[in-house]
């Protein structure tokens, strides 16, 4: 167990290293999350006085920030499956699968690198949104939930990713794979507007969207009246299914091996 | 002791049947070549003996160790450079090794030093702070051979280690490998279908022929076991089947072989053969456009043993490839 964590501290910190070195793929992932924030936010800005309400606030931003957060974390995860897929077309999985590294820190490492990039794309995002006038309403609490809800959804959706990529082994599958499962959950939430406005049959579906369960555990926190239960309930949710798809990477990965 | 022992082995992939009984053994110390074409079953006995894949049946022990039962202590002896490329092209040549030593147990000083060592000893000392993607070709394979050596294993396997390099480059790798094998008493299992690489760098190389060894002995050896010489002509007109039965019924020719409009036989003495093999032709109208004779090399010792044509069956070989069956 020990040494299946020290080797994956090993892979994540090769793979921060390589990131690092090109910092301008973390700003290219935060334009999109900018555009929702900044454009979008201005554009629909009097959404919240719709008849019927259900926003808690009257500022769209500040409705809408935590959710942003937590969109960039959960269409970063739909993609994270594309360096995997790059791994195996060169040799380098290979390579180090003739050495006694642990096996399940290959896969695991993976989800853990992209858990890592969501966390400080959101807390950039936090930064600009707190900039524009957006208050956490339970302070650094929130703050911390709406970090690790991200993180949550990221890897739920990682391990998810990680293991089409080691099925289907080819990028353009993937990508139409990842466009597939991301736009339909994330119009089926209440990402950008109330869900007491959109219609009845979205609302019964939204329950069972992951995507939405991040929103609503970001969004608690976010505004006043915070529903405690409702974050804790959300999150292990979230955990559960990170542990699920964590399984499937791990169960992909061996039938992967089983192609060698 | 032997370094490797390979016995028997099987493995299909769904419909293919990529190794049907391999069997052979690697001697410690020595370099010891597959040479075969592609799909001919080399890189499938690499796999098994690196623990990437699991034969079906027969023994494989590499280092002392079964490659299925200890897996672990197997990759522990070995070092294993891929066909293609396995280094992370985003991170630097150093970052590279010091990433292969740490999973294969090595830490601290004694990692930072032997990887200071691989670089200077692969010529990569100044390149070993950049990132790999600005390697050229030869570089990035020397490298590869790298990592294959940083924890100092008992036992190299390389994978075709010279395919895709420019003649120059490859010319490099060999003396670069050559050196290796000298300098850190190895033993390597190289394969290859380069006939001259087997020749160059291989003390004793075993052919393979869908999925099993077809003969095994030194280069020297092989290429002695023909006896006479090789006798090629270029026939002038499309009549190959006809001029084989010609030239084949003639005395003091041993056997033929047509590829193409090339017609390959090995004879006794090429001085007496040829005139008798022209006239033949002549007599049968088949037009002749050059005639060359040479010592045998190990493209006859593979034709010799396979029956069939290197070069010919590589493109088989590739097109059996491109089938969808397991390896890529």
């Amino acid at each position: 167990m020990t040494i299946a964590v020290r080797h994956t501290w090993f892979m994540v910190g090769r793979q921060l290293r390589n990131l690092m070195r090109e910092p301008i793929w973390i700003a290219l992932l935060l334009v999109q999350p900018m555009v929702w924030l900044l454009l979008y936010g201005q554009l629909f800005k009097r959404v919240t006085h719709l008849p019927g309400g259900g926003f808690g606030t009257t500022s769209y931003i500040t409705f809408l920030a935590p959710a942003i957060v937590i969109m960039n974390s959960f269409f970063g995860a739909t993609w994270s499956g594309m360096a995997m897929i790059s791994g195996l077309d060169r040799d380098v999985l290979p390579r180090f699968l003739a050495t006694p590294v642990s096996r399940i820190s290959l896969v695991v490492s993976q989800i853990v690198r992209s858990a890592l990039i969501a966390v400080i794309q959101g807390a950039i995002i936090l930064l600009v949104s707190l900039a524009l006038g957006v208050r956490v309403h339970t302070g650094v609490v929130g703050w911390v939930v709406m970090l690790t809800a991200a993180a949550l959804m990221n890897s739920a959706f990682a391990g998810l990713s990680q293991g089409i990529a080691l099925l289907v082994r080819k990028e353009a599958t993937m990508i139409a794979i990842a466009n597939f499962i991301g736009l339909p959950l994330f119009f089926l939430s209440s990402t950008l507007i109330s869900i007491r406005q959109i219609p009845h049959w979205m609302q019964i579906a939204a329950k069972f969207n992951p995507v939405n369960w991040g929103v609503i555990a970001a969004r608690e926190v976010v505004l006043p009246g915070t529903d405690w239960n409702s974050v804790g309930f959300h999150l292990a949710l979230l955990f559960a299914l990170s542990v699920a798809t964590a399984a499937f990477a791990t169960w992909t990965f061996r039938a992967y091996q089983r192609t060698i | 002791m032997d370094a490797i022992v390979v016995d028997e082995l099987r493995k299909r992939y769904s419909d293919v049947r990529a190794l049907e009984g391999i069997t052979f053994g690697v001697r410690t110390g020595e370099v010891f070549g597959l040479l075969g074409p592609n799909g001919a079953g080399k890189s499938t006995t690499v796999k098994v003996l690196a623990t990437l894949t699991k034969p079906d049946s027969g023994r494989a022990e590499v280092a002392g160790r079964d490659v299925v039962r200890e897996p672990n202590a197997v990759r522990r002896a070995i070092g294993y450079v891929p066909q293609s490329s396995g280094v992370d092209r985003d991170a630097t040549g150093r970052e590279n090794l010091m990433l292969q030593g740490r999973v294969q147990g090595m830490s601290g000083r004694a990692l930072e030093s032997r990887v200071g060592e691989m670089l200077e000893l692969l010529g990569l000392a100044e390149a070993g702070d950049r990132v790999v993607r600005g390697y050229s070709g030869g570089m990035k394979r020397r490298l590869d051979v790298g990592l294959g050596l940083v924890h100092r294993p008992q036992v190299l396997f390389l994978d075709e280690p010279t395919t895709g390099l420019d003649p120059e480059a490859r010319a490099a790798m060999w003396d670069e490998l050559e050196r290796l094998a000298e300098g850190e008493s190895l033993t390597i299992l190289l394969t290859t279908h380069y006939m001259e690489e087997a020749d160059e760098l291989a003390d004793r190389l075993a052919i393979v022929s869908r999925g099993r060894v077809v003969v095994e002995g030194t280069p020297e050896e092989l290429k002695q076991s023909l006896r006479g010489e090789a006798v090629e002509v270029e026939l002038g007109d499309g009549r190959a089947a006809e001029a084989e039965a010609v030239v084949a019924a003639l005395d003091g020719v041993l056997e033929a072989t047509v590829d193409g409009r090339r017609l390959r036989s090995r004879v006794a003495s090429g001085a007496r053969a040829i005139p008798s093999i022209l006239s033949a032709l002549e007599a049968k109208g088949i037009g002749v456009e050059a005639v060359t004779t040479h010592r045998p090399s190990l493209d006859d010792v593979y034709l010799h043993y396979t029956g069939r044509e290197f070069a010919a069956e590589d493109e088989q070989g590739r097109a059996g490839d491109s089938g969808g069956n397991g390896p890529r």
